[in-house]
């Protein structure tokens, strides 16, 4: 299989030529400050257009509206820089939204039904780690199964019914501390802690080794298959984490699968620039890449572009970046 | 080896799908019924035509999520040339089949001349293919179509469905061609080493070109044929077919990393869904439940088949 493997953003110590801190910042993060000057040229520009735009209430509609898949991309990003991929997470968080809602309305205590989610999330794709670390299924065979069997097993069961009369106490998103939305707090913490632990965490760089050659890892002692459960056990963690953000956004939860979540988690983590192939990327690129979609949606109904065409302006958007992102690969090598 | 490990897994896949079917038939009357499996083979065409392009593109290692959205573009399309734009309804539905053979050659250019891996490639073209048929559909349906046009999607030819003597004739060309011609053993060069293929001066990217376009091409039929089926165009449709495509390919003995697959496997990966659709829902198991089962049995099938590979090169 033909591979480029990027340099995972850590450069060993005491290298011959050490080039400035900035050129090594871009370096390191190159893709992580395009998607960050697209989000500032877009704020800048609608804001020109439309002042409104900047208001504190559309801001917190950006933000906090999203962080959920914000959340749920960082342990994406960790499973797709190990070299695997996760189709079923969108199913996932429809079937811990309807637990952690179940539960709440059932009388049990609020944490109880903030911490089902996680604990469920971890013990699901604990099955899907053991599937494709020890019985060696590929790991988008494996999740396309799973994402059939949660996805047909909550309609059978829940019949997507609505599951209302939430307890306020559960509804977290809608918290604030200091004045700022919870789920801004909780994206911003998560993701800096994911980022510091996958740059300086000997379990974290393991996790690019194994992405960027798992032989190669395996020669040199690494445990890849102990590993690779453990990252995909995280991402569950993450996902029962999104979904106690996406749970609590509202009255109500729909006991559904929420319609192409998977996609959008997937694409954050991969324009946020984490390749595809493993072994690069970062969980600050997922999060930044989560609000530039966030944003170019607002961005385009602030402009008065129909609704009818935002998904094919954002696709448009999107398609842009991965060229962008390869052109810059390319003359870069 | 390789060959023999591809016999033992469909031979496996024949046997569990004989297996469902023998239990099926106990569970009612009307399973085993000619109407009843006729029609069945009505439903599976629109599947059954993206999977079959599909397996040429997973065999070299590649992937097309974007077919349910060109699926959906092509649908919305035809039904605008002919009533907006008032084109004749066959030229009509021909020029919205050579748009999504042109969506599906856009999406090989993205693979070939931008080195984007088709994964990603075609998920920003899922979204992009999407967007244009919600932006021209504008949420308007297009109905009312000549009486002539539904013998393509509800009427039969000589007893049998239109559609299915489509998917039968597309079947054996595609298994000829991927396992007898030059051109197919490319194909499987391509997915077990694609360095290696390019030394050996095989033209890997004419050929992937070639294979997208041809999963557009098969995509936007199988949009005519829905539209057809179902009498009316909607921006939503073929949503998540792209995944159903997939399961049915990788069921049927394609490896998702390339090198290795047939069409024979991928049509009784189709059957065995279809089968276990139709004949649960008439032991009276919602559509949902059927879902369930398929996820496992696709797991399984694998997990077996990796088992029987295991013990094999022991």
């Amino acid at each position: 299989m033909a591979m480029t493997i990027d340099l995972p953003p850590t450069h060993p110590q005491g290298s011959a030529q050490r080039p400035g801190v900035l050129r090594r910042l871009f370096a390191d993060y190159g893709q992580e400050f395009v998607v960050l000057a697209a989000i500032i040229v877009l704020f800048v520009v609608v804001t020109l257009v439309n002042p409104r735009f900047i208001s504190a209430n559309n801001l917190t509609t950006i933000f906090s509206g999203n962080a959920y898949i914000a959340v749920a991309a960082i342990g994406m990003s960790m499973v797709i820089i190990t070299g695997h991929i996760d189709v079923s997470v969108g199913a996932l968080i429809g079937v811990l939204a309807t637990i952690s809602g179940t539960l709440a309305v059932a009388g049990y205590p609020v944490w109880v039904a903030w911490l089902a989610p996680v604990l469920v999330g971890m013990a699901v794709n604990a099955v899907v780690g053991v599937l494709v670390a020890y019985a060696r299924i590929p790991s988008i065979v494996v999740t396309l199964g799973v994402l059939s069997i949660l996805r047909g097993g909550l309609i059978s069961v829940t019949g997507g019914t609505w599951i209302s009369d939430l307890p306020p106490d559960f509804l977290l998103a809608q918290k604030r501390l200091l004045g700022v939305p919870a789920p801004l707090i909780i994206m911003v913490v998560l993701t800096v802690l994911a980022a510091l632990w996958m740059r300086y965490s000997a379990f974290g760089r393991s996790l690019y080794a194994i992405g960027g050659n798992a032989e190669a890892a395996l020669a040199s002692g690494i445990p890849t298959e102990r590993r690779t459960l453990a990252v995909f056990v995280i991402h569950g963690a993450f996902a029962g984490l999104a979904t106690i953000l996406f749970a609590t956004q509202l009255q109500v939860i729909q006991s559904t699968v929420p319609p192409n979540l998977e996609l959008t988690v997937i694409t954050a983590s991969v324009i946020g620039g984490v390749s595809i192939l493993g072994g690069s990327g970062t969980v600050i690129g997922s999060t930044l890449a989560t609000i530039l979609f966030a944003t170019i949606g607002s961005a385009l109904i602030f402009v008065n572009v129909s609704a009818y065409w935002l998904r094919a302006v954002i696709g448009l958007l999107i398609l842009a970046t991965v060229l962008a992102d390869m052109l810059r690969r390319r003359s870069r090598s | 080896m390789t060959l023999k490990s591809l016999i033992r897994h469909e031979t496996l896949l024949v046997l569990l799908l004989v297996a469902v079917l023998i239990v099926l038939s106990f569970q009612s009357d009307r399973f085993f019924t000619v109407s009843n499996l006729l029609n069945q083979g009505r439903l599976m065409t629109e599947i059954g035509l993206i999977a079959i392009a599909m397996t040429f593109v997973i065999a070299t290692g590649g992937i097309d999520l974007s077919v349910g959205s060109i699926l959906g573009l092509t649908a919305i399309l035809a039904g605008v040339f002919w009533q907006n734009v008032g084109l004749p309804l066959p030229v009509a539905a021909l020029a919205a089949i050579a748009v999504g053979s042109f969506a599906g050659f856009a999406n090989g250019l993205i693979i070939t001349r931008f080195a984007v891996p088709p994964l990603i490639a075609t998920l920003a073209t899922l979204a992009l293919y999407r967007g244009l048929a919600e932006g021209i559909s504008q949420a308007r349906s297009v109905r009312g179509y000549p009486d002539w046009f539904y013998v393509l999607g509800q009427g039969d030819v000589l007893g049998v469905p239109t559609q299915l003597w489509i998917l039968l004739a597309a079947a054996i060309v595609a298994s000829v061609v991927l396992a007898y011609t030059r051109w197919g053993r490319t194909v499987y060069a391509i997915g077990s080493n694609e360095t290696a293929s390019r030394f050996s001066g095989l033209s890997v990217e004419k050929t992937k070109l070639a294979l997208y376009t041809a999963s557009g091409c098969a995509a936007a039929v199988a949009g005519v044929i829905f539209v057809s089926r179902v009498s009316t165009t909607r921006s939503d449709m073929g949503t998540g077919i792209e995944l159903d495509a997939i399961t049915a390919v990788v069921l049927g003995g394609t490896s998702i990393f390339g090198g290795r697959g047939t069409i024979v496997g991928t049509i009784i990966g189709l059957c065995l869904i279809q089968a276990l659709k139709n004949g649960l829902s008439l032991a009276g198991v919602k559509g949902d439940g059927t879902i369930m089962l398929i996820g496992v049995v696709l797991i399984l099938a694998i997990l077996a088949s990796n088992l029987f590979e295991r013990s094999g090169t022991r």
